[in-house]
């Protein structure tokens, strides 16, 4: 242990974390930090658990064993929904409503940063000229785009990126390291799940490396 | 240890509750107007449930009369039933329902919210549609307000009870007769203060008693069962 007086807690940390599904483990005990301007690349074979990592740290999971910690403290799932902001496999968009007003309903019952509008993120992300289209009509990748400018959106310090770069052409993999890039120099930090050693955004990167549990 | 970046702060506003309340009220209307024609889907089943009773009981309208009370609720409470599935299934299948989790307010809130949507929009246009249903079964006039009452109290209790089992069932895949064989059940005791209450008043005996336990019923609804399908959505959902 340091002392807290000499460095800050580091953003988020899991200490001793393990999940277990019908008493058979998935992953774990795992201890890892995060601090603030910095990502986590999270490694591992496929059933590796690097998903179901990602939904324990968000909150949709009830870890098995272990904490995790916000700036120090323990935490339950509802106090870190603030924090953290999670893009998961499912795009939780629907078809037939419009992209920006998809995206409209997310940012409303998420919150959103000051500053930043509905319509530019939509810009940023490339889908501009698509504010209108239904969702339905959506390419994987396009969808892909919206979700990142829901998460670009959000207010939450820390991003739980699982598989980002699925789907996405090779400007999209590029956008997705320039967000993280600048989300990292804002002070946040970003958990980057990927099952190949492709495409690491270019910032101070820790890693993760999952193993199937026995 | 050193030159660490500045610490991100929660760097804009979580929604308060009327806000996240609203845009999921925008979302849903926004929904319902592209697909309007299901608006009206549990009125249209209820009218041929009407409509097959009164066919099936013959032109006898005296015999109508005295059934028309049980047959209303019976298909209020159907059209209810086969609604219910669209309570949170769309939002399961597409990722929306983790997303709500995951919103800084709530989870029971949200499911509050989206309870009272859907009551409102599949259980108004049964409402509206009753005078004529009633009409149809021949049903005293002096008894309408009764029924009214107590379907404007009674529905939305069913829809509560059935938000519980709607969350319940929403991990399976398919859960069709699962859903009706769970929620008709706990919809006994409605039906009977509901139609025992147009009975009584047809009897000639004060009907205010069977409105007022659905009421308390209804109250009692409204704070334990979004908190209980709150619950069993974090469970469907992993």
């Amino acid at each position: 242990m340091t002392d807290p007086s000499l460095q800050a807690p580091p953003l988020l940390a899991a200490r001793g974390l393990s999940f277990a599904r019908n008493d058979e483990p998935v992953f774990g005990p795992l201890d890892f930090t995060v601090d603030a301007g910095e990502a986590l690349l999270i490694r591992g074979d496929n059933g590796a658990g690097k998903t179901t990592l990602l939904r324990v740290l968000a909150g949709l999971l009830r870890p098995e064993a272990g904490r995790i910690e916000i700036d120090g403290r323990g935490t339950d799932a509802p106090a870190r929904t603030r924090v953290l902001a999670y893009l998961g496999h499912l795009p939780a968009l629907k078809a037939d409503l419009g992209a920006l007003e998809n995206l409209e309903f997310l940012c409303g019952l998420q919150g959103r940063r000051r500053s930043q509008s509905p319509d530019a993120a939509m810009r940023i992300v490339g889908l501009d000229g698509y504010q209108d289209a239904l969702a339905r009509q959506l390419s994987a990748g396009q969808k892909k785009r919206l979700s990142l400018a829901r998460i670009w959106l959000s207010p939450a310090p820390v991003w739980l990126l699982d598989e980002p770069y699925a789907n996405l052409d090779l400007d999209g993999i590029e956008l997705v390291n320039r967000m993280v890039q600048a989300h990292l120099r804002e002070g946040g930090a970003a958990l980057v799940t990927t099952h190949g050693a492709y495409a690491a955004p270019p910032v101070r990167t820790r890693e993760l490396v999952m193993r199937r549990a026995a | 240890m050193n030159a660490s970046p500045p610490r991100m702060s929660i760097a804009g506003s979580a929604p308060s509750l009327t806000e996240a309340a609203r845009a999921l009220l925008t979302r849903d209307l926004r929904l319902l107007w592209r697909r309007r024609g299901d608006a009206l889907q549990p009125a249209l089943f209820a009218l041929m449930v009407v409509v097959l009773f009164a066919l099936a009981l013959g032109n006898d309208p005296q015999l109508q009369a005295k059934v028309a009370a049980g047959v209303l609720w019976v298909a209020a409470l159907l059209a209810g039933l086969l609604a219910l599935d669209t309570l949170f299934r769309g939002d399961a299948e597409d990722g929306s329902l983790e997303q709500w989790m995951l919103a800084p307010v709530p989870l029971a809130w949200l499911v509050a919210v989206r309870t009272f949507i859907h009551w409102a929009t599949t259980a108004w246009p049964l409402l509206l549609a009753t005078p004529f249903l009633a009409e149809l079964m021949h049903l005293p006039r002096a008894q309408l307000p009764i029924l009214m009452t107590g379907l404007a109290l009674g529905t939305p209790l069913l829809s509560l009870i059935g938000a519980v089992i709607a969350a319940l069932t929403v991990g399976m895949r398919r859960s069709g007769i699962l859903v009706g064989l769970l929620a008709l059940p706990l919809y006994v005791p409605v039906l009977v203060f509901g139609a025992g209450s147009v009975a009584a008043s047809a009897q000639g005996l004060d009907p205010v008693g069977a409105l007022l336990l659905l009421g308390a019923g209804l109250i009692v609804a409204m704070v334990l069962a979004p908190l209980t399908a709150a619950a069993a959505i974090r469970i469907a959902v992993n």
